[in-house]
Protein backbone atom coordinates (compact mmCIF):
# COMPACT_ATOMS: atom_id res chain seq x y z
CA UNK A 1 0.00 0.00 0.00
CA UNK A 2 1.32 3.40 -0.94
CA UNK A 3 0.63 5.97 1.73
CA UNK A 4 2.31 8.85 -0.08
CA UNK A 5 0.81 11.01 -2.80
CA UNK A 6 3.26 10.94 -5.69
CA UNK A 7 4.44 13.99 -7.55
CA UNK A 8 1.79 15.22 -9.99
CA UNK A 9 1.12 18.13 -12.32
CA UNK A 10 -0.89 19.76 -9.56
CA UNK A 11 2.40 20.53 -7.84
CA UNK A 12 3.70 22.61 -10.73
CA UNK A 13 2.21 25.82 -9.34
CA UNK A 14 3.86 25.17 -5.98
CA UNK A 15 7.22 24.52 -7.66
CA UNK A 16 6.86 27.55 -9.91
CA UNK A 17 6.21 29.65 -6.82
CA UNK A 18 9.45 28.34 -5.32
CA UNK A 19 11.36 29.12 -8.51
CA UNK A 20 9.96 32.65 -8.65
CA UNK A 21 10.81 33.22 -5.00
CA UNK A 22 14.39 32.09 -5.58
CA UNK A 23 14.73 34.43 -8.54
CA UNK A 24 13.03 37.25 -6.63
CA UNK A 25 15.28 37.17 -3.57
CA UNK A 26 18.42 36.66 -5.70
CA UNK A 27 17.62 39.67 -7.86
CA UNK A 28 16.85 41.81 -4.82
CA UNK A 29 20.10 40.78 -3.12
CA UNK A 30 22.20 41.27 -6.26
CA UNK A 31 20.73 44.72 -7.00
CA UNK A 32 20.99 46.05 -3.45
CA UNK A 33 24.33 44.31 -2.89
CA UNK A 34 25.75 45.83 -6.08
CA UNK A 35 24.61 49.35 -5.22
CA UNK A 36 25.91 49.12 -1.64
CA UNK A 37 29.06 47.35 -2.82
CA UNK A 38 29.76 50.13 -5.31
CA UNK A 39 29.39 52.76 -2.58
CA UNK A 40 31.47 50.83 -0.04
CA UNK A 41 34.11 49.89 -2.62
CA UNK A 42 34.42 53.55 -3.59
CA UNK A 43 34.67 54.55 0.06
CA UNK A 44 37.42 52.01 0.64
CA UNK A 45 39.47 53.46 -2.21
CA UNK A 46 38.94 57.08 -1.17
CA UNK A 47 38.70 56.98 2.61
CA UNK A 48 41.55 57.41 5.06
CA UNK A 49 43.16 54.62 7.05
CA UNK A 50 40.88 54.78 10.09
CA UNK A 51 37.65 54.54 8.08
CA UNK A 52 39.21 51.81 5.96
CA UNK A 53 40.17 49.78 9.01
CA UNK A 54 36.63 50.07 10.36
CA UNK A 55 34.99 49.20 7.04
CA UNK A 56 37.47 46.41 6.41
CA UNK A 57 36.78 44.69 9.71
CA UNK A 58 33.02 45.03 9.33
CA UNK A 59 33.22 43.42 5.90
CA UNK A 60 35.54 40.78 7.32
CA UNK A 61 32.88 39.70 9.78
CA UNK A 62 30.32 39.34 7.00
CA UNK A 63 32.74 37.23 5.01
CA UNK A 64 34.11 35.01 7.79
CA UNK A 65 30.88 34.00 9.51
CA UNK A 66 28.86 31.36 7.64
CA UNK A 67 25.80 32.80 5.91
CA UNK A 68 23.55 30.29 7.64
CA UNK A 69 24.69 31.52 11.08
CA UNK A 70 24.20 35.13 10.02
CA UNK A 71 20.67 34.39 8.87
CA UNK A 72 19.70 32.55 12.05
CA UNK A 73 21.36 35.14 14.27
CA UNK A 74 19.70 38.08 12.54
CA UNK A 75 16.21 36.66 12.48
CA UNK A 76 16.49 35.56 16.13
CA UNK A 77 17.87 38.94 17.13
CA UNK A 78 15.05 40.79 15.41
CA UNK A 79 12.63 38.43 17.10
CA UNK A 80 14.20 39.04 20.49
CA UNK A 81 13.85 42.78 19.94
CA UNK A 82 10.13 42.17 19.80
CA UNK A 83 9.61 43.00 16.12
CA UNK A 84 9.65 39.72 14.20
CA UNK A 85 10.34 40.19 10.53
CA UNK A 86 8.98 38.07 7.73
CA UNK A 87 11.51 35.65 6.24
CA UNK A 88 11.74 37.49 2.95
CA UNK A 89 12.72 40.78 4.59
CA UNK A 90 15.22 39.23 7.00
CA UNK A 91 16.63 37.02 4.26
CA UNK A 92 17.06 39.79 1.73
CA UNK A 93 18.68 42.12 4.28
CA UNK A 94 21.31 39.55 5.25
CA UNK A 95 21.80 38.26 1.72
CA UNK A 96 22.24 41.84 0.44
CA UNK A 97 24.79 42.65 3.14
CA UNK A 98 26.62 39.40 2.40
CA UNK A 99 26.61 40.24 -1.32
CA UNK A 100 27.80 43.76 -0.52
CA UNK A 101 30.80 42.36 1.37
CA UNK A 102 31.97 40.49 -1.72
CA UNK A 103 30.93 43.12 -4.27
CA UNK A 104 32.82 45.86 -2.44
CA UNK A 105 36.09 43.96 -2.88
CA UNK A 106 35.33 43.45 -6.56
CA UNK A 107 34.55 47.12 -7.10
CA UNK A 108 37.51 48.24 -5.03
CA UNK A 109 39.88 46.38 -7.30
CA UNK A 110 37.94 47.85 -10.23
CA UNK A 111 38.54 51.39 -9.01
CA UNK A 112 42.17 50.57 -8.33
CA UNK A 113 42.60 49.25 -11.86
CA UNK A 114 41.99 52.72 -13.33
CA UNK A 115 45.41 54.35 -13.75
CA UNK A 116 45.97 57.59 -11.85
CA UNK A 117 47.10 59.27 -15.05
CA UNK A 118 43.57 58.96 -16.43
CA UNK A 119 42.17 60.83 -13.45
CA UNK A 120 44.83 63.49 -13.77
CA UNK A 121 44.11 63.80 -17.48
CA UNK A 122 40.38 64.08 -16.84
CA UNK A 123 40.87 66.73 -14.17
CA UNK A 124 43.19 68.70 -16.41
CA UNK A 125 40.48 68.69 -19.09
CA UNK A 126 38.37 70.65 -16.61
CA UNK A 127 36.21 67.84 -15.23
CA UNK A 128 35.11 68.14 -11.62
CA UNK A 129 35.94 65.41 -9.12
CA UNK A 130 32.48 63.83 -9.45
CA UNK A 131 32.63 64.03 -13.21
CA UNK A 132 35.83 61.98 -13.21
CA UNK A 133 34.08 59.46 -10.97
CA UNK A 134 30.96 59.40 -13.11
CA UNK A 135 32.50 59.44 -16.59
CA UNK A 136 35.98 57.94 -16.14
CA UNK A 137 36.45 55.81 -13.05
CA UNK A 138 33.12 53.99 -12.88
CA UNK A 139 32.80 53.09 -16.58
CA UNK A 140 36.42 52.01 -17.02
CA UNK A 141 36.89 50.37 -13.64
CA UNK A 142 33.59 48.52 -13.67
CA UNK A 143 34.13 47.15 -17.13
CA UNK A 144 37.40 45.58 -15.97
CA UNK A 145 35.76 43.69 -13.12
CA UNK A 146 32.61 42.57 -14.93
CA UNK A 147 33.59 38.86 -14.97
CA UNK A 148 34.26 38.92 -11.21
CA UNK A 149 30.96 40.73 -10.65
CA UNK A 150 29.19 37.99 -12.58
CA UNK A 151 30.96 35.37 -10.49
CA UNK A 152 29.74 36.95 -7.26
CA UNK A 153 26.22 37.33 -8.66
CA UNK A 154 26.16 33.63 -9.56
CA UNK A 155 27.32 32.64 -6.11
CA UNK A 156 24.51 34.76 -4.65
CA UNK A 157 21.93 32.85 -6.69
CA UNK A 158 23.35 29.64 -5.27
CA UNK A 159 23.65 30.99 -1.73
CA UNK A 160 20.04 32.18 -1.83
CA UNK A 161 19.16 28.53 -1.19
CA UNK A 162 20.27 29.08 2.41
CA UNK A 163 17.47 31.55 3.08
CA UNK A 164 15.28 28.47 3.38
CA UNK A 165 16.59 27.95 6.94
CA UNK A 166 14.68 30.97 8.22
CA UNK A 167 11.51 29.86 6.49
CA UNK A 168 11.50 31.59 3.12
CA UNK A 169 9.73 29.38 0.57
CA UNK A 170 12.39 29.37 -2.12
CA UNK A 171 13.01 26.48 -4.48
CA UNK A 172 15.00 24.24 -2.15
CA UNK A 173 12.56 24.55 0.73
CA UNK A 174 9.69 23.93 -1.67
CA UNK A 175 11.41 20.79 -2.84
CA UNK A 176 12.11 19.72 0.72
CA UNK A 177 8.41 19.93 1.51
CA UNK A 178 7.52 18.04 -1.63
CA UNK A 179 10.04 15.37 -0.69
CA UNK A 180 8.52 14.91 2.73
CA UNK A 181 5.09 14.49 1.14
CA UNK A 182 5.96 12.35 -1.87
CA UNK A 183 9.04 10.49 -0.62
CA UNK A 184 10.63 10.85 -4.05
CA UNK A 185 13.84 12.64 -3.14
CA UNK A 186 15.85 11.76 -6.21
CA UNK A 187 13.40 12.97 -8.88
CA UNK A 188 12.71 16.23 -7.11
CA UNK A 189 16.31 16.98 -6.20
CA UNK A 190 17.50 16.25 -9.72
CA UNK A 191 14.91 18.73 -11.02
CA UNK A 192 16.07 21.34 -8.54
CA UNK A 193 19.71 20.78 -9.44
CA UNK A 194 18.86 21.08 -13.12
CA UNK A 195 17.14 24.40 -12.51
CA UNK A 196 20.17 25.92 -10.76
CA UNK A 197 22.45 24.49 -13.41
CA UNK A 198 20.40 25.92 -16.28
CA UNK A 199 20.53 29.39 -14.73
CA UNK A 200 24.12 29.29 -13.61
CA UNK A 201 25.95 27.45 -16.37
CA UNK A 202 25.21 29.74 -19.35
CA UNK A 203 26.04 32.80 -17.25
CA UNK A 204 29.34 31.28 -16.14
CA UNK A 205 30.18 30.45 -19.76
CA UNK A 206 29.36 34.03 -20.70
CA UNK A 207 31.62 35.26 -17.90
CA UNK A 208 34.49 33.13 -19.17
CA UNK A 209 33.85 34.38 -22.71
CA UNK A 210 33.99 38.02 -21.63
CA UNK A 211 37.11 37.35 -19.59
CA UNK A 212 38.84 35.77 -22.56
CA UNK A 213 37.78 38.57 -24.85
CA UNK A 214 39.08 41.21 -22.49
CA UNK A 215 42.39 39.50 -21.83
CA UNK A 216 43.42 39.72 -25.49
CA UNK B 1 16.24 44.59 23.75
CA UNK B 2 14.47 45.57 26.98
CA UNK B 3 12.66 42.22 27.25
CA UNK B 4 15.59 40.00 26.49
CA UNK B 5 18.03 39.03 29.24
CA UNK B 6 21.26 37.41 28.16
CA UNK B 7 22.24 34.28 30.06
CA UNK B 8 25.81 33.46 29.26
CA UNK B 9 26.28 30.91 32.01
CA UNK B 10 24.68 28.08 30.10
CA UNK B 11 26.94 28.82 27.15
CA UNK B 12 30.05 28.67 29.34
CA UNK B 13 28.94 25.33 30.70
CA UNK B 14 28.43 23.99 27.20
CA UNK B 15 31.69 25.40 25.91
CA UNK B 16 33.53 22.04 25.80
CA UNK B 17 30.79 20.68 23.54
CA UNK B 18 31.10 23.72 21.28
CA UNK B 19 34.85 23.19 21.09
CA UNK B 20 34.17 19.57 20.18
CA UNK B 21 31.89 20.82 17.41
CA UNK B 22 34.57 23.22 16.20
CA UNK B 23 36.99 20.33 16.11
CA UNK B 24 34.59 18.30 13.96
CA UNK B 25 34.21 21.32 11.65
CA UNK B 26 37.97 21.53 11.18
CA UNK B 27 38.20 17.80 10.86
CA UNK B 28 35.64 17.51 8.07
CA UNK B 29 37.04 20.54 6.22
CA UNK B 30 40.64 19.34 6.35
CA UNK B 31 39.70 15.81 5.26
CA UNK B 32 37.41 17.02 2.48
CA UNK B 33 40.16 19.36 1.33
CA UNK B 34 42.78 16.59 1.19
CA UNK B 35 40.55 14.16 -0.69
CA UNK B 36 39.29 17.05 -2.84
CA UNK B 37 42.85 17.96 -3.85
CA UNK B 38 43.60 14.38 -4.84
CA UNK B 39 40.47 14.14 -6.99
CA UNK B 40 41.01 17.64 -8.39
CA UNK B 41 44.43 16.64 -9.70
CA UNK B 42 42.83 13.69 -11.50
CA UNK B 43 40.02 15.88 -12.86
CA UNK B 44 42.46 18.52 -14.08
CA UNK B 45 44.55 15.86 -15.79
CA UNK B 46 41.37 14.35 -17.24
CA UNK B 47 40.23 17.68 -18.63
CA UNK B 48 43.62 18.30 -20.25
CA UNK B 49 43.87 14.77 -21.67
CA UNK B 50 43.21 13.81 -25.28
CA UNK B 51 40.56 11.23 -24.53
CA UNK B 52 37.08 12.61 -25.27
CA UNK B 53 35.41 10.49 -22.60
CA UNK B 54 37.80 11.67 -19.90
CA UNK B 55 37.31 15.30 -20.94
CA UNK B 56 33.54 14.88 -20.89
CA UNK B 57 33.50 13.12 -17.53
CA UNK B 58 35.75 15.57 -15.76
CA UNK B 59 34.08 18.62 -17.34
CA UNK B 60 30.66 17.47 -16.20
CA UNK B 61 31.92 16.89 -12.64
CA UNK B 62 33.54 20.34 -12.62
CA UNK B 63 30.55 22.18 -14.10
CA UNK B 64 27.97 20.47 -11.89
CA UNK B 65 30.04 21.20 -8.80
CA UNK B 66 30.49 24.83 -9.75
CA UNK B 67 26.96 25.56 -10.91
CA UNK B 68 24.72 24.11 -8.22
CA UNK B 69 24.33 25.27 -4.60
CA UNK B 70 26.31 23.48 -1.91
CA UNK B 71 23.10 22.95 0.02
CA UNK B 72 21.67 21.08 -2.96
CA UNK B 73 24.71 18.81 -3.04
CA UNK B 74 24.40 18.05 0.66
CA UNK B 75 20.69 17.24 0.23
CA UNK B 76 21.57 15.08 -2.74
CA UNK B 77 24.13 13.14 -0.69
CA UNK B 78 21.86 12.83 2.32
CA UNK B 79 18.37 12.36 0.83
CA UNK B 80 18.95 11.71 -2.88
CA UNK B 81 21.35 8.81 -2.62
CA UNK B 82 18.81 7.01 -0.46
CA UNK B 83 16.98 6.17 -3.69
CA UNK B 84 19.92 3.97 -4.63
CA UNK B 85 19.89 2.33 -1.23
CA UNK B 86 22.95 4.32 -0.13
CA UNK B 87 22.28 5.82 3.25
CA UNK B 88 25.07 8.09 4.35
CA UNK B 89 25.53 9.30 7.91
CA UNK B 90 25.25 13.10 8.31
CA UNK B 91 29.02 13.39 8.69
CA UNK B 92 29.69 11.39 5.58
CA UNK B 93 26.99 13.20 3.58
CA UNK B 94 28.52 16.60 4.35
CA UNK B 95 32.00 15.23 3.80
CA UNK B 96 31.20 13.80 0.38
CA UNK B 97 29.34 16.94 -0.72
CA UNK B 98 32.33 19.07 0.30
CA UNK B 99 34.72 16.72 -1.48
CA UNK B 100 32.58 16.95 -4.60
CA UNK B 101 32.59 20.76 -4.61
CA UNK B 102 36.22 21.15 -3.56
CA UNK B 103 37.35 18.80 -6.31
CA UNK B 104 35.32 20.72 -8.91
CA UNK B 105 36.61 24.14 -7.93
CA UNK B 106 40.21 23.08 -7.33
CA UNK B 107 40.40 21.22 -10.65
CA UNK B 108 39.79 24.50 -12.46
CA UNK B 109 42.35 26.22 -10.22
CA UNK B 110 44.96 23.56 -10.94
CA UNK B 111 44.28 23.62 -14.65
CA UNK B 112 44.51 27.40 -14.73
CA UNK B 113 47.74 27.31 -12.72
CA UNK B 114 49.24 24.70 -14.98
CA UNK B 115 48.27 26.46 -18.19
CA UNK B 116 49.55 29.79 -16.95
CA UNK B 117 53.11 28.48 -17.22
CA UNK B 118 54.37 28.97 -20.79
CA UNK B 119 55.20 25.83 -22.74
CA UNK B 120 58.51 27.42 -23.74
CA UNK B 121 59.79 26.93 -20.19
CA UNK B 122 59.33 23.21 -20.63
CA UNK B 123 61.37 23.21 -23.83
CA UNK B 124 64.00 25.48 -22.32
CA UNK B 125 64.45 23.21 -19.29
CA UNK B 126 64.60 20.17 -21.55
CA UNK B 127 67.24 21.77 -23.75
CA UNK B 128 69.31 22.40 -20.61
CA UNK B 129 69.44 18.64 -20.21
CA UNK B 130 66.84 18.14 -17.49
CA UNK B 131 64.82 14.96 -17.41
CA UNK B 132 61.02 15.23 -17.57
CA UNK B 133 60.82 14.58 -13.83
CA UNK B 134 63.36 17.31 -13.14
CA UNK B 135 61.48 19.77 -15.37
CA UNK B 136 58.32 19.28 -13.35
CA UNK B 137 60.08 19.10 -10.00
CA UNK B 138 62.28 22.19 -10.35
CA UNK B 139 60.59 24.37 -12.98
CA UNK B 140 56.88 23.79 -13.51
CA UNK B 141 55.48 22.66 -10.15
CA UNK B 142 57.16 25.30 -7.92
CA UNK B 143 55.75 28.11 -10.07
CA UNK B 144 52.39 26.42 -10.30
CA UNK B 145 52.21 25.93 -6.54
CA UNK B 146 52.87 29.62 -6.01
CA UNK B 147 49.93 30.52 -8.23
CA UNK B 148 47.45 28.06 -6.76
CA UNK B 149 48.38 28.66 -3.12
CA UNK B 150 45.95 31.50 -2.45
CA UNK B 151 43.01 30.01 -4.35
CA UNK B 152 43.58 26.84 -2.33
CA UNK B 153 43.53 28.76 0.95
CA UNK B 154 40.28 30.43 -0.10
CA UNK B 155 38.79 27.09 -0.95
CA UNK B 156 39.76 25.79 2.48
CA UNK B 157 38.08 28.74 4.19
CA UNK B 158 35.05 28.18 1.99
CA UNK B 159 34.94 24.52 3.14
CA UNK B 160 35.01 25.57 6.79
CA UNK B 161 32.16 28.02 6.23
CA UNK B 162 30.10 25.64 4.13
CA UNK B 163 30.50 22.73 6.55
CA UNK B 164 28.08 24.81 8.64
CA UNK B 165 25.35 23.44 6.38
CA UNK B 166 25.71 20.26 8.41
CA UNK B 167 23.15 21.93 10.68
CA UNK B 168 20.46 20.94 8.17
CA UNK B 169 21.20 17.25 8.15
CA UNK B 170 21.90 16.91 11.85
CA UNK B 171 25.65 16.67 11.76
CA UNK B 172 27.47 17.41 15.01
CA UNK B 173 29.88 20.06 13.74
CA UNK B 174 29.97 23.56 15.21
CA UNK B 175 26.62 24.76 13.82
CA UNK B 176 24.88 21.46 14.39
CA UNK B 177 26.16 21.32 17.94
CA UNK B 178 25.04 24.93 18.47
CA UNK B 179 21.62 24.08 17.14
CA UNK B 180 21.32 21.08 19.44
CA UNK B 181 22.52 23.01 22.50
CA UNK B 182 20.19 25.94 21.85
CA UNK B 183 17.24 23.62 21.44
CA UNK B 184 17.78 22.11 24.89
CA UNK B 185 18.48 25.45 26.61
CA UNK B 186 16.37 27.95 24.58
CA UNK B 187 19.28 30.42 24.60
CA UNK B 188 19.31 30.72 20.81
CA UNK B 189 20.88 34.14 20.57
CA UNK B 190 23.71 33.47 23.01
CA UNK B 191 24.69 30.19 21.42
CA UNK B 192 24.66 31.50 17.89
CA UNK B 193 26.64 34.61 18.85
CA UNK B 194 29.32 32.37 20.34
CA UNK B 195 29.25 30.13 17.26
CA UNK B 196 29.65 33.15 14.98
CA UNK B 197 32.63 34.36 17.01
CA UNK B 198 34.16 30.89 16.88
CA UNK B 199 33.79 30.69 13.11
CA UNK B 200 35.35 34.13 12.80
CA UNK B 201 38.30 33.11 14.97
CA UNK B 202 38.82 29.84 13.08
CA UNK B 203 38.74 31.57 9.69
CA UNK B 204 41.09 34.35 10.80
CA UNK B 205 43.43 31.78 12.31
CA UNK B 206 43.52 29.78 9.09
CA UNK B 207 44.11 32.88 6.95
CA UNK B 208 46.84 34.15 9.27
CA UNK B 209 48.60 30.79 9.37
CA UNK B 210 48.39 30.48 5.61
CA UNK B 211 49.92 33.92 5.06
CA UNK B 212 52.71 33.14 7.54
CA UNK B 213 53.44 29.90 5.71
CA UNK B 214 53.34 31.75 2.39
CA UNK B 215 55.90 34.28 3.67
CA UNK B 216 58.10 31.45 4.82
CA UNK B 217 58.06 29.25 1.73
CA UNK B 218 57.78 31.90 -0.97
CA UNK B 219 60.33 34.18 0.76
CA UNK B 220 58.36 37.32 0.12
CA UNK B 221 57.75 37.12 -3.63
CA UNK B 222 54.18 35.91 -3.85
CA UNK B 223 52.73 35.61 -7.32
Amino acid sequence: MNLFTPLSWNDSGFILNGILNTIYISVVAIVIGTILGLIVGFMRVEANKVVNLFLGSALDILRSVPLIIQLILFSTYIGALGHPMDPFMAGSIILSLYTMAFMSEVFRSGFESVPNTMRTAARSLGMTYWQTVRYIRIPIGMRAVFPSWLGVALSVIKDSALVSVIGYMELLRTSEQLISRTQQPLTILLGVGLFYFIISYPLSLYGKYVERKMSI
Amino acid sequence: MENYVFHWNVVFKAFPQLLGGAFTTLHVSVLSMLVGIAIAVLLALGKMSHSKILVMASSSWIEIARNTPALFQIYMAYFGLGAFGINLSPYFAVFSALVFVNAGYLAETFRGGFQSIPKTQYSAAKSLGMTTFQVYRYVILPQMFRRIYHPMTNQFVWSILMSSLGILVGMNELSGETQRLQSVSFRTLEFFIVAAVMYFVITKFVLLTSSLIAKRIFKGDIA
